[in-house]
This record gives structure tokens, sequence and C-alpha cells, in this order.
């Protein structure tokens, strides 16, 4: 059954490949036939063709590894965080991924989280530590939920590969278009015989027109499909969970903090869960957004009923969106098996950022940098920094002796 | 000459068919026997867990005592249990009791601080979700062993080699189970 969404999710992409594949070798043509007339279209597809092809490589091997750099994550052990570690375990099994994720802290304090990984058997889920101070246990196992499926959904293959021709794209367009500010038009007319000018004239026009649109067009396709991915793993995150009410309320609270995501970027922006470069209320971000509005994706988890099967969601998503769009793949749709949702008789959900999470936010940091901790009787809790070299402390606060256990 | 030949190719088709089909069954009897191994060790660690907790609870808890007593009871049962019909039934009832404890915990503010306490607590939830994940994938893998079982021609073949069917992982769940109650006092 899964195996149907993921071919289902295959062709989809495979058709973007394909559109984004072409526009990439036009550009090509269209440029090098700009600048030299007699044979240098082929010439531009073949620059074309490198750029993306060692772009791909690059991220191919190594892509996560950069991401995860970039992001500032780091790996982490099960002592550091148990409730994260048992919460990716229990998703895993849930999802029936081959091998457990790689786990990584971000040391920043707006909630956010990310996937990443070619192959399901080497992924890795990163979340930031603000993210775990502010979620209980059933928005976090939401959010993991979600992570994990885009990893199931082979989403981070598409995000990855369709980012880098989007890329190629931007990147070739943005070089031709300024090499025209710097003096390419004078070359193109002392190298201009008169009888090729009028030809030469029309490609020039036509390359400047498609080195302005090309890179638009591919975002507002790149985006639509990958917009449609997130509602995709939210279903999944569902099903997996059985408890919608989780990731909706974890969504809420990541769309209310204020704090921007520092290490996030335009490149990196579609791998997170809730888009970090928030843009401030316009229209047009609708189509330009790698995420659905967050408000309509809370809507829709909000409004499923009668079970955590893909069905339910897609019921909900008609009845917000007042659409027919099919989201979940026709294949999805065909198991109608029940699944029950989880009764939501949970902890209550408490609100808002308190001093305590505050605290939290700092002790997973301090935990993340190997920092022990000693809870005094008087009720401090004494930090120790991994380089304290001394086998006791005293309790600032009351005084009390404390031997350190190395 | 040509009626040998084709009697040889029958058989063989027939033969690699048998083949084919004996190893489909084993292949799926193995599969709902991983399944069942992944279930199998979350419950060996939380009855690994249960004396801990009791340990800690202990302490804070002294008018409780049938509750421990009731976990204490429904751990070795479950423990004992042989068949996954009667693990299945002895799980719940432990579930069951952990729920009560769990309840009763809200009233105890010291033992709710308590980090030992919290981290068992996490520990133990984990477990419990762990087990009721890998149940659906389970089930469903049984589901398919014994549809294959009992549907022509892997029957026959099923019969022959003693490839028998199994039983779902089904907890009897209270909250499961319960009919949600309509309450008409309201009204009138």
């Amino acid at each position: 059954m899964m195996w149907e969404l993921i071919q289902a999710n295959k062709r989809k992409s495979i058709v973007l490949f394909i559109s984004l594949g072409i526009t990439l070798l036009l550009l090509g043509y269209f440029f090098g036939g700009a600048y030299y007339p007699d044979g240098g279209g082929f010439i531009g597809i073949f620059f074309a063709l490198i750029i993306w092809g060692i772009l791909s490589l690059i991220s191919y091997f190594s892509g996560s590894k950069i991401l995860l750099a970039v992001s500032g994550a780091k790996e982490v052990t099960k002592e550091v965080h148990p409730q994260l570690f048992n919460v990716v375990e229990e998703m895993k099994i849930s999802a029936g991924l081959p091998k457990m994720p790689k786990i990584y802290i971000i040391n920043e304090a707006a909630p956010n989280a990310f996937a990443t990984g070619i192959k399901p058997e080497e992924s890795a889920v990163a979340v930031t530590a603000g993210l775990l101070a502010r979620l209980n246990r059933d928005e976090l196992q939401g959010v993991i939920a979600h992570e994990v499926s885009h990893i199931v959904n082979r989403d981070v293959l598409f995000v990855t590969f369709a980012g880098i021709m989007l890329g190629s794209i931007v990147l070739i367009s943005e070089v031709f278009l300024r090499s025209l500010w710097f003096g390419g038009g004078g070359r193109y007319s002392s190298r201009s015989s008169k009888s090729s000018g009028q030809g030469q004239m029309i490609i020039m026009v036509v390359a400047i027109v498609f080195a302005i649109l090309a890179p638009i067009l591919a975002q507002l396709l790149y985006f639509a499909i990958s917009r449609k991915r997130e509602y995709l793993a939210d279903a999944s995150a569902v099903r997996y969970t059985r408890y919608p009410e989780g990731l909706a309320s974890a969504l809420e609270k990541i769309s209310d903090t204020s704090i921007d995501l520092k290490s996030a970027n335009k490149v990196t922006a579609p791998m997170y869960i809730v888009n970090p470069l928030k843009p401030k209320g316009m229209k047009l971000t609708d189509l330009t957004s790698s995420h659905p509005p967050t408000s309509e994706r809370i809507r829709i988890l909000r409004s499923i009923s009668g079970g955590a099967n893909y069905v339910n969601y897609q019921n909900a998503f008609n009845e917000v969106k007042r659409s027919k769009v099919s989201i979940i793949p026709s294949s999805g749709l065909t198991d109608n098996s029940q699944i029950s949702l989880k009764d939501i008789a949970a902890a209550p959900i408490a609100l808002g950022v308190s001093k305590q999470t505050k605290r939290d936010t700092g002790d997973v940091m301090m935990k993340v940098n190997n920092y022990s901790f000693i809870d005094c009787a008087c009720g401090l809790k004494i930090k120790i920094p991994p380089d304290f070299t001394k086998s006791e402390l005293f309790c600032p606060r009351c005084g009390r002796r404390h031997t350190i256990e190395k | 000459m040509t009626g040998v030949i084709i009697l040889l190719v029958v058989i063989a088709v027939v033969v690699l068919f048998v083949i084919s089909m004996y190893n489909s069954l084993i292949q799926l009897r193995n599969r709902v026997k991983n399944a069942w191994s992944q279930i199998d060790v979350q419950l060996k660690r939380r009855h690994d867990l249960i004396p801990n907790l009791i340990e800690t609870v202990r302490g804070y808890m002294k008018h409780e005592r049938e509750i421990m007593e009731n976990i204490t009871k429904y751990r070795s049962q479950a423990m004992d249990a042989k068949t996954v019909g009667e693990k299945a039934q002895a799980e719940g009832l432990l579930s069951g009791a952990l729920g009560q404890l769990r309840v009763q915990v809200e009233n105890y503010p010291d033992l709710k601080a308590n980090q030992n306490f919290l981290a068992l607590q996490e520990e133990l939830t984990s477990t419990e979700n762990k087990i009721s994940f890998s149940r659906q994938s389970y089930n469903d893998q049984v589901l398919f062993y014994n549809n294959k079982i009992q549907m022509f021609p892997s029957n026959i073949m099923a019969g022959m080699f003693n490839f028998k069917q199994e039983e779902f992982f089904q907890v009897e769940d209270e909250k499961e189970r319960a009919v949600p109650k309509v309450d008409f006092s309201a009204q009138s």
C-alpha cells in the first residue's frame, strides 16, 4: 500500500524533473546561442549539464552532511534526551522504517524540525532545542511522525534533487543576466555580421525573456508539488500516530513563536516542518511558498473524524478547502481499513512559553554540550561544565557538599 | 517421444509451482514470527521495568497497595502466558492496572517531581506505544498469512506441511471497547 503511494509520488516527481530538465537545457541553448551564433547553443547545453551534474553529485554524496552542518545540528545519544529517542523509535516502528534514523539537536530557541536522508536506510532527524522545550510528548510525536513520513515518502530525495535543478536554473539565469550588464552586449554587437544580426537579435531577446521567466515558473511548479507533499506528510503522520491533535497543536505552537530560525536560508527552508522564513502577511505568498499555510494545515488536522487513515485526511481536506483536489494518490484512498483514533484524554496542553520552557531549552543545550547535572536537596539544579575537574563542589545556594561522579 | 517430453515438462512445471508455493508460505510465516518478536521484545522490556517502578513508587504511595499488588500479579501472569491469546489478555489486564496507577499518581505531587519516577514513566509510556504500533503490523502479517493458508490452492500445501493459522494479538482494552455514553439527563 505504502509502496504504491511512493510509486505515485515518484511518477509526479518524474514529470517535474523532466519539465525542469527541459527548462534547464533550453536555458543553456538560448544563452549559448545568444553569445555564439554558430553552434553556441550546444556549448550552452553542455555547460548547463556540467553545472547541474556537479551540484547533483555533491548533494547526493554529502547533501545530508552539508545540510546538518549548515544548520548547526549536533548528533546526540539517548542520554541527552531519552524522550526524543523513544518517540523517534516509536515512529520508526509505526512507519516500518528499516533502520533507526540518526538524531540531531540544533542549538536554537526557535522551534522547528527537519529530516534528511536520500535513502530510508541512512536518514536523520533534526530538531531544535526550542522545539523540545516547548512541546509535550504527543506534540513531539506528531512532529517526528511528519518528519519520518518525509523519509518514507522519499520527499527528501525529491526536495534535494528538484532543489538542485531549480538552483541550477536560477544560477544560470542569474549569470546570464549579469553578464549582459558587464559588457556581454558589447561583444555581441562587435561579433555579429549584418546578415545574422537579425536572427541573433531574436535569440538574444528570447534568451533574456527566458532568463527572467524560467526561474519564476520553475519555482511555482516546484513549490506547488512541495506543498502537496507537506499535506501528504501530515496525512501519514496522522496514520502513524493515530492522534491528529498532537501534530495540530504542535504546528500551532511552532507557528506562534516570534523567534526566527537563524540557521535557515532559502535553500534549506523546504526541509523544515514549518517554513522558517515567515512571509509577513501577503496573499501572494500562497503561490511562492514551499509550505501550505500552517493555519490551514491545523484546520484540516482538527476536522479529521472517524479514523486515522488516508481517506479520513482527504475528507477533512475537502471539507476545509471546499475543493475536490486529491492530496492523497488514489492508491492510498482505496485502503478502507479502519484505523481508530487514539482517544483525546491526554494531559491538558499548557499554552504559552513559561520561564520553565526557557530553562528547559538551556538544559537541553547544556546536555548536548556534555554538561552534567546535580539535583541539590534545596531544589537547585547545579550545572557542571564538561571541563570541571574537581571531584566535589558546594551548592551555591545552600552550601551542601556534592561529590561528582565521573 | 514427444509424449514423454510433454509429460516431463508438465511434471517440472508442477514441481516448480509446488516449491514456490511452499517457499512463499515459509516466507509469510517467518514474517509473522518476525513481527511477533518485535512485540515480544517490548513486552519483555515492560516486564523488566515494572519492578523498578514498584520500588520507586512504594515509598510515596502507601495507600495504593491494591493497585500495586494487581500490577505484580498481572505481570507474573503475563510472563507465564504461553499462547498469543493468553499473552494478549494478560497484557491487557496489566495495561489496565498501570493505567490506574497513572491516575493515582496525580494525587502525589512529590512523586510527580521525582526524576527517577519521571524517567521510568517515560520508558513505560514509550514501551506501551511501541507495543501498540507493532501490534498493527503483526496483525496485518497474520491476516495475510492466514488468508494464504485458507485459500485455494495454497491450502492444500498448508495442510500437507502442517502450516497452522496464527492468532491475532488483540488487547482487550476497556477504552477501545467502550461505547460512547450519551447523557440525556441534561435535556427535559
